[in-house]
């Protein structure tokens, strides 16, 4: 698959990077220390027991939630840039038609009517949600409510694409249907930062893993290296099926 | 001698009119005071929910209490402020439809503010992360809650509604219950029954509960519909 056409925007927004980040409640410290830089073009699957802070830091990183210790910047002095969109856990589609759904972030950003139309229609070509077109989101079915949500994200352009368990509730071949957008999405150049339980999704995905482990950042590097020969304890067990917490 | 049941069919079905005529200054009424409560209410209650400000606590305590508002009150308190004594005596509203138009804008607005402060608020906290995701502050997620709230929010307004045409006190202080300008249906019950003219009393009443019948079956059928149509 080619991933290294890289975007032909003016500017990009990446490399993100995350100094020392740290988010804590009281003094409970969800995630502590993170040191971690995102390459433009790759695709990143943040993974590790639940609880290991992996919703957190995709989170910090959309700008959604602000660290209390360390900083993120983008390469784009923006603190929170737009060409960024976030596929959340459980994303919330708004009480109108599929057509509306895909208007509205556009419309937030300042698109004119004519242009929007466009957009919109091409995403719904693009994702074969013409049927669907006006139909109420809420109404539609787990699947096609998550083909909608990568819809949205994708209309928005963005360059970087978080997804968090982006095919949590979804039956096998829904699942399948995700992550092949996943990999086109790749292939059109958009970097993917994604978090997955599912290892053998993980397996199929990742090009880079980070370990995250009782909200440190235990390890990073290419996924291959990461699935061959992990190189901590907790990262073997976690492969190995043993329940770490 | 014909019982104040047929009496009251015949007028009804003659269309009597001084029964019109009191039937549509009542629906003015009270629908400008529900539009009016509207607008002020909506943004109100939707702005109470997504801001955070010392005094706010009062403010919602506040306003659920004034649902519970006696009318009377509602209408003696305009009548304090109308009066040709009082503070906006000059104005000479006292015994027009503005004053009960006033009067019951006073009484729905309590119900409309905490109601939309109640919708919006449970759906800023299922939508808050997403629509900043999308790129929508405080102040932009306002429009789209009261949007998605939409059913809930008509339900309530319709309730708002059944409160201002059933009540009496507040539009009896302030009106006056002056035939042909500020007599609705329910002084104008209030009036018949105890002169004994119970014929045009009864008729009044089948009126008023055919309104709020149909007011609420059509607020259930959209309901109904909304849940079928939107999820």
């Amino acid at each position: 698959m080619k991933v290294d056409k890289v975007i032909a925007s003016a500017t990009t927004i990446l490399p993100l990077r995350l100094t020392g980040v740290g988010y804590s409640v009281g003094k409970t410290e969800l995630l502590d220390g993170i040191d971690l830089t995102v390459n433009a073009g790759r695709r990143l699957v943040v993974m590790g027991p639940n609880g290991a802070g992996k919703s957190l830091l995709l989170r910090l990183c959309h700008g959604l939630i602000a660290p209390t210790s360390g900083s993120i910047s983008w390469q784009a002095q923006d603190p929170r840039p737009a060409a960024q969109a976030m596929v959340l856990q459980r994303p919330v589609l708004l009480r109108r038609s599929v057509r509306a759904n895909l208007d509205y972030p556009l419309a937030l950003a300042g698109y004119a009517r004519a242009a929007r139309d466009e957009m919109v229609q091409k995403t719904l070509t693009r994702f074969g949600l013409i049927p669907l077109a006006e139909r109420p989101a809420r109404l539609l079915s787990g699947g096609e409510q998550q083909r909608l949500a990568l819809a949205r994200a994708w209309a928005m352009r963005p360059q970087v694409l978080f997804l968090d368990e982006p095919s949590a509730a979804l039956d096998p071949s829904a699942t399948r249907a995700i992550e092949d957008l996943i990999c086109q999405f790749s292939a059109e150049g958009i970097t993917i930062v994604m978090t997955s339980h599912d290892l053998f999704q993980a397996r199929r995905l990742a090009q880079d893993v980070a370990f995250l482990h009782r909200g440190r950042l235990i390890e990073h590097g290419p996924a291959a290296r990461f699935f061959d020969a992990p190189q901590t304890p907790e990262a073997r067990d976690f492969l190995g099926g043993e329940l770490i917490w | 001698m014909d019982g104040p049941f047929s009496i009251a069919i015949g007028l009804i079905a003659s269309g009597d009119p001084a029964l019109t005529g009191t039937i549509a200054l009542s629906l003015k009424v009270t629908l400008t005071a529900v539009s009016i409560a509207c607008l002020i209410g909506l943004p109100l209650g939707a702005g109470l929910a997504l801001a955070r400000f010392p005094g706010r606590g009062a403010i919602v305590v506040a306003s659920n209490a004034l649902m519970g508002l006696p009318p009377v009150v509602a209408g003696l308190l305009v009548y304090l402020l109308l009066s040709r004594s009082g503070p906006l005596g000059d104005l000479a509203l006292l015994f027009t439809p503005t004053a009960m138009v006033i009067a019951q804008t006073i009484l729905i607005l309590p119900i409309v503010i905490s109601l939309t402060r109640s919708v919006v608020e449970d759906l800023w906290s299922e939508y808050r992360e997403q629509l900043r995701s999308l790129g929508a502050g405080r102040l932009r997620a306002v429009p789209t809650l009261l949007w998605d709230g939409r059913v809930s929010l008509v339900t309530g307004i319709l309730a708002g509604f059944g409160r201002a045409s059933a009540e009496v006190g507040a539009v009896l202080i302030v009106g006056g219950n002056i035939a042909g300008q500020t007599r609705t249906m329910t002084t104008a019950i209030t009036l018949e029954t105890s002169r004994g003219n119970l014929g045009l009393a009864v008729a009044l009443g089948i009126i008023l509960l055919l309104i709020t019948l149909s007011l609420n079956a059509a607020a259930w059928g959209l309901a109904q519909s909304a849940r079928g149509r939107l999820g």
